[in-house]
């Protein structure tokens, strides 16, 4: 029997289009647009100016605070202009724009193909690396990589997991990662296991990609203290609290972080650019993005530059179908709809998911009938009928005695109602309120 | 028998009422029994626009406090605080009356559809999630969450524009709308003498450039009326025109001089003859081409737009800004080599292919998926 999360779940149709599609690098675009903030946190401020020379992996942004991250360039060329551009959901935020001249990287990258298995630095000096090269979570919530892997005092990591389940449908970045990089992301989690002085890492792997199993349980033998667990495909067992529920059988407490489990959670993307920072001082600026949907003429996993625009993607993949309803930066489960298909890939970008107009259009939603569908469904065990009328009728005191902040934003309610009601939406609603809320009282 | 139950229920009755009247001497909670009296002068609205949670709350607070300064009904104004103020003995502050203006102008003309927003209709999630439907991403959304809070029937989106219209008469400045905008668009300013006001009709940050392609309306920052205004009244910040009221003369030289319309007047007579040459006349020709091809412009309105401002006090817009967005909208026409001239027929349904030619790709091609939604948001509304 494999194991999954305890509460709630559902299991939307996988529609995996781009398995087994190899890994293509893109290549670079005639400019792109490298957003300050790709990550959760504060922006990081720009050091460069226009007409500054710039090769790919050159630091062009550094952290703003303590949660933030470096950015670095993704391609090599000129600084032409620091300005703002639209972000995927319609604001503008600023960004540098760097027109790409030829591909020149800083000297300081190995860009061979060998592994480089042994590592003699410290702990401390991994973080510092990882927090050098800019990694933020690669799952898509872009948490930076070094604040996670600096456990708060009093607390002590028993476990790293990795995060391979790729629990939202139709992307395959990851698994076709798996395929390709196996090695190195075992390296890389060896690499995350030093930083926080564990001697056991879980590699949870959901077991639709049995492929991926196999190949990473073989290449496993060779490392001490790694273990391959197959899991029950159940969305979202990607959520940090679900993957550790699921993994270690442990919950999580409301408003606790998952350390307070002993647990480390970090992508498997995240594993491999570890890798490529420590072993190869290679920062953050490329990344897998799945390019995807039912209409779209060759779905891909392409290796691509952050700042590339999404329209280049898509034309790679055979061009813009004729009916597209939506452009979902992400998944369909949690993922946005693009407002433009020129903002640009961040950090935080897995998949490009072309929806048809029949997809994308919503249902008319109807008057809530009871039915409790949601309530059986939400993985965190809340009841998102009653957290959605308290945001409705601004209760906010309800809605936190309800733990309307506990909520992951899954989306399997709303995905689950039968009568098609905007649960999420509200929801997200409430929670910003109410955290709004929380902090004004704490400060 | 009966006897005994008479006297024994009578017993239990006195006895009874010696105690609750007992409890009641020593439970009794004094109340000032002005606060009754103030709040039967009060419009009993509860629209919380004083800043307390309704009359009896007001009430309460007028009765507590030593003066009366800073304490207002907005509903009940002056009139009212004047009643309260002989209730309590003490002298009412002045206030101006204030009423809502909305400060957008991107009619659904003035600013072309760039995506489309198939969600909850309503203001508070749309803007948690994205921009707006425009380029603008300040601009009012139009789902109307003005509209639902508005206590008093006050202010309405107008299905033509997409934008909110206050009503002057029944708006009573409690801020309601105010607050439920999160776009932080409508604003309380001072009604004036005879309900004339100016005021930049735009929030938009962006510098001109961006803000013109955007919305045609939009304030562009380029501070022309900044050099006209021989009051102070008014500052440039971050690209945008902003009119202090409380500085403001109402002379009208920023409405006049402003290119792209975004300064709005209201209720003001008509401009004499000499006076609007500067602004008037040049546009005057296109305007009255446009509104030929424009089935939903009143066409005497638009020819003859000195004599009608006045007249309807409800327009938002005065003559001289409508004027100039579709002379704006009729040049950004020009300058696309992709729109045709029909763009002002049917705006919505009709930028819309023109933006899907242009490589800017669009999250909703199509005109036709755009109505077929529309319908929809209507259902789930």
């Amino acid at each position: 029997m494999l194991r999954t999360f305890r509460i709630g779940g559902i299991h939307p149709p996988e529609n995996k289009l781009s398995a087994g599609k190899k890994i293509t690098a893109l290549a670079a675009p005639k400019q792109v647009m490298i957003p300050l903030s790709q990550h959760i946190g504060a922006p990081a401020q720009a050091i460069v100016k226009k007409g500054d020379v710039v090769k790919a992996g050159t630091l062009i942004a550094k952290a703003g605070g303590f949660v933030s991250a470096n950015i670095h360039a993704s391609v090599s060329g000129t600084v032409n202009k620091i300005d703002n551009i639209l972000d995927a959901s319609g604001y503008k935020r600023p960004a540098i724009f760097i027109d790409v001249a030829g591909d020149e990287w800083e000297e300081s990258i190995d860009r061979s193909e060998t592994l480089i298995k042994a590592c003699t630095l410290t702990s401390k000096e991994i973080v510092d690396k990882i927090a050098a090269a800019g990694i933020v979570g690669l799952g898509g919530a872009t948490f930076p990589t070094q604040v996670k892997l600096s456990p708060p005092p009093g607390s002590k990591a028993e476990v790293v997991i990795i995060n391979a389940v790729e629990c939202e449908p139709y992307l395959t970045s990851d698994h076709e990662l798996m395929l390709e990089k196996g090695e190195e992301i075992l390296v890389g989690v060896t690499l995350l296991m030093k930083a926080v002085n564990v001697t056991k890492a879980v590699i949870g792997i959901e077991n639709n990609k049995p492929d991926a199993i196999k190949h990473l349980q073989t290449l496993a033998a060779g490392y001490a203290g790694i273990e391959i667990m197959p899991l029950k495909v159940q969305y979202p067992q990607g959520g940090e609290k679900q993957l550790i529920d699921a993994v270690i059988r442990q919950q999580v407490k409301s408003g606790a972080l998952p350390i307070s489990a002993g647990a480390v959670v970090q992508n498997v993307g995240t594993a491999f650019a570890v890798y490529e920072a420590v072993q190869k001082n290679k920062p953050l600026f490329e990344r897998v993005v799945t390019v995807t949907g039912k209409a779209v003429a060759s779905p891909s996993n392409f290796k691509v530059r952050v700042g590339t625009p999404i329209q280049q993607l898509i034309d790679a993949a055979g061009g813009l179908p004729e009916n597209t309803g939506k452009i979902i930066g992400g998944g369909p489960m949690m993922g946005k709809a693009l407002v433009s298909a020129e903002v640009p890939v961040t950090k935080g970008s897995s998949g490009v998911l072309l929806l048809t107009r029949e997809e994308s259009v919503r249902k008319p939603s109807h008057d809530c009938i009871r039915c409790a569908k949601c309530v059986h469904v939400c993985p965190m065990g809340l009841n998102p009928a009653y957290l959605m009328k308290y945001t409705a009728y601004q209760e906010w005191d309800a809605a936190e005695a309800n733990w309307i902040q506990d909520c992951i934003e899954c989306g399997s309610c709303s995905y689950t109602c039968p009568a098609n009601r905007p649960l999420l939406d509200q929801i997200r609603l409430g929670k910003g309120k109410v955290m709004g809320i929380i902090r004004a009282r704490k400060s | 028998m009966i006897l005994i139950a008479v006297i024994s229920l009578g017993a239990i009755g006195v006895i009874a009422a010696v105690l609750l009247y007992a409890a009641s001497k020593k439970f009794e909670v004094y109340e000032d029994p002005r606060i009754a009296q103030v709040q039967d002068v009060l419009p009993a609205a509860n629209c919380g626009g004083c800043g307390f949670p309704g009359c009896a709350g007001f009430a309460a607070a007028c009765v507590k406090a030593d003066s009366l300064d800073g304490l207002l009904c907005p509903v009940g104004g002056s009139a009212v605080m004047g009643q309260v103020a002989s209730i309590l003995g003490l002298e009412a502050s002045a206030a101006d009356p204030m009423v809502a203006v909305v400060r957008c102008n991107g009619t659904c003309q003035a600013r072309p559809r760039t995506n489309q927003y198939d969600g909850v209709k309503s203001c508070a999630i749309a803007s948690s999630l994205y921009g707006g439907e425009t380029g603008c991403s300040f601009g009012c959304l139009g789902h109307g969450d003005c509209e639902v809070a508005c206590p008093f029937d006050a202010i309405h989106v107008n299905p033509e524009t997409g934008l909110p219209e206050v009503i002057e008469e029944k708006c009573t400045a409690c801020g309601a709308c105010v607050k439920a905008c999160p776009k932080m668009i409508i604003e309380l300013r001072k009604k004036g003498p005879k309900s004339r006001r100016i005021f930049v009709s735009c929030i938009n940050k962006d510098k001109g450039g961006v803000a013109k392609k955007a919305c045609a309306n939009a304030c562009i920052g380029c501070g022309k009326c900044f050099k006209e205004c021989a009051f102070e009244a008014i500052t440039i910040v971050n690209n945008l025109a902003y009119i202090d009221y409380t500085k403001c003369r109402l002379c009208r030289k920023c409405v006049a001089v402003c290119p792209t319309g975004a300064i709005h007047e209201l209720n003001f007579p008509p401009r004499k003859e000499a006076a609007p040459k500067p602004e008037g006349a040049p546009k005057a020709a296109p305007a009255a081409k446009a509104a030929a091809e424009k089935p939903v412009a009143k066409p005497a309105a638009e020819a003859k737009q000195e004599a009608q401002p006045a007249a309807a006090p409800k327009v938002k817009a005065a003559p001289a800004p409508e004027t100039k967005s579709v002379a704006e909208v009729k040049t950004e026409a020009q300058t696309a080599p992709a729109a045709k001239p029909e763009v002002q027929t049917v705006p919505a349904a009709e930028v819309k292919p023109e933006a899907e030619a242009a490589p800017t790709t669009e999250t909703k091609p199509a005109a036709a998926t755009e109505e077929k939604t529309n319908t929809e948001e209507t259902n789930q509304k």
